[in-house]
């Protein structure tokens, strides 16, 4: 069975039901690694091998685990891989890693731990909307569970060591994605992420490190893992957030009462082409999906269709495309015609954009 | 690099330096000849250096000492990445480069983390991993306060301790 249809076939899998207007998804990452063993990167096929045998001893004996997914990432096609990065499940990074690479997937998808990533373990805790609490105490969890099974790479000094001193001491990482069509249509991005990193974030593109912002959609995320204690930064990551969401919601509002007529051009636009086009990209699908979602967000369409548009924009990247049509090998041409017919499709369960509605 | 240092001993200009990581600290010691020389003999008592080091330092010539202490390679006892290499791959190769490449990891620890402490949560620990650490910072202190005796006692005892199976937990 390929990875799209067990996905699918998980009913608790899709995250999408309490996700935010602004904050999509929060992410926490923890990175682990075995203290008598080379960094994945500098060991040998047959250590990565007993690496991965030991942590997988660790993993698979935890009731976390209990009833999820296992892929041992080099058994994977492309798509396959795919599919798991679009979920968020693992990194790209992961999917081009040398054999003995694995993923463990929680039941409920809320936990996924990568095996022979950059590290030995990178174990990651999804949530819908603003949860870097929940999150957390998940992670502090999984964490507690595997040192009393795994000795870990630590000093008193550096805390847990890393293959990148960037990750050292506290080895977390939280992230939020943020869908900021305002700040992005308003012409104001580039403003935030200068201003972000001199508070000590990073602001990436929808996939992840190197990838680009389609749908206005931006991953930001804490840069110093060293010298404050965890709480303390998901703090400060969460400070940062509240304030973008703040100027998001301003400049949404800025553009409503500035120039409302462009607004609505713009998702009127986008709703006729999305209902009627033939060909389109995954990029120009993001593109317009955002918009559409910046419309429900604005009750120009119903408010209770945004989980729909978040499983949309998932779906109509390549990899869950390819299942959902049921043809692996298709080229990327046919795939474009192929995303345009099952968005008409899908377009049909939306009713008309109301625009005397517009409003926050 | 270490023209202006004295004698750990006696207080003369040294000419042996010795470095030795343990549990990613280095610690460094550095001797006159006469006192290399003795304390080469005893080493196994004397301070906490590991049996072969120690025996292989009586032998070692002043020059060739020198030579070794200024030519300053730096290279991970463990994995045997260079500074070179991780510069190249911007990975550190296992948990023992954060000690022996530190200078390079520093420069980098002090751009990306402000070189800051850690402060956060630590793996629960069990009782014999404690007491390596207590030993540890036992060990490093006596050699900093040139109490050789008690280094050596220190030592011996932390050999026992890793060379017990619970380290195959």
């Amino acid at each position: 069975m390929s990875v799209f249809a067990q996905l699918a076939s998980r009913k608790d899998c899709p995250r999408a039901d309490t996700a935010g207007p602004v904050v999509i998804m929060t992410r926490i990452r923890l990175a682990r690694n075995l203290r008598d063993c080379f960094f994945p990167d500098r060991a040998d096929a047959q250590m990565r091998a007993h690496i991965r045998e030991r942590c997988e001893k660790a993993l698979g004996s935890l009731p976390a685990f209990k009833g999820g997914l296992v892929f041992d990432i080099e058994r994977l096609n492309e798509w396959d891989k795919d599919v798991l990065v679009e979920s968020h499940l693992i990194s790209r990074e992961l999917a081009q890693a040398k054999p003995g690479a694995s993923v463990f997937i929680s039941k409920d998808c809320n936990a996924c731990v990568m095996v022979n990533e950059e590290d030995h373990l990178r174990m990651q805790f999804l949530r819908a909307g603003l949860q870097f609490k929940q999150a957390y105490k998940n992670a502090e969890q999984l964490d507690k569970a595997l040192e009393k099974k795994l000795d870990f790479a630590f000093s008193d000094e550096l805390g847990y060591l890393t293959a990148c001193p960037t990750n050292v001491g506290t080895g977390l990482r939280g992230s939020a994605l943020m869908h900021l069509p305002g700040l992005v249509l308003s012409g104001q991005m580039e403003k935030v992420v200068r201003a972000v990193s001199l508070l000590g974030m990073t602001v990436r593109g929808l996939s992840g490190e190197g990838s680009e912002a389609h749908g206005s959609m931006f991953q930001i995320s804490n840069q110093q893992t060293l010298g404050e204690k965890e709480t303390q930064i998901l703090q400060h990551i969460e400070a940062v957030l509240g304030t973008i969401v703040e100027q998001e919601e301003n400049a949404r509002l800025r553009l409503i009462e500035d120039s409302p007529e462009k607004l609505f051009d713009k998702i009127g636009r986008c709703y006729g082409t999305l209902r009627h086009a033939h060909v389109l990209t995954s990029s120009e699908a993001l593109n317009f999906l955002s918009l559409i979602r910046l419309a429900a967000d604005l009750n120009i369409l119903p408010p209770e269709k945004r989980p729909a548009l978040d499983e949309l924009i998932v779906q109509v990247q390549p990899g869950h495309l390819r299942g959902i049509v049921g043809s692996q090998s298709m080229p990327p041409a046919q795939r474009d015609i192929a995303r345009a017919a099952f968005l008409r499709e899908r377009m049909k369960a939306f009713p008309e954009p109301d625009f005397s509605k517009a409003g926050l | 690099m270490a023209e202006n240092h004295k004698c750990d001993m006696c207080g003369k200009p040294a000419t042996v330096h010795l470095t030795q990581i343990i549990n990613n600290q280095s610690q460094k010691i550095d001797l006159c000849e006469a006192c290399a020389q003795k304390k080469g003999m005893a080493a196994s008592e004397a301070f906490g250096l590991s049996d072969l080091v120690a025996k292989t330092m009586t032998q070692i010539s002043q020059t060739v000492g020198e030579a070794l202490a200024q030519s300053s390679v730096e290279l991970c006892p463990r994995c045997g990445m260079t500074p070179l290499q991780y510069k190249e791959a911007g990975r550190l190769g296992c948990p023992e480069c954060y000690g022996a490449l530190s200078s390079v990891v520093e420069p980098m620890l002090q751009q990306t983390q402000h070189a800051g402490k850690h402060l956060g949560k630590a793996p629960a620990r069990d009782e014999a991993a404690q007491k390596r650490l207590e030993l540890q910072a036992a060990l490093k202190e006596a050699v900093a306060a040139e109490r050789y005796e008690d280094a050596a006692r220190y030592r011996d005892e932390l050999g026992k301790l890793e060379a017990e199976p619970s380290a195959a937990k």
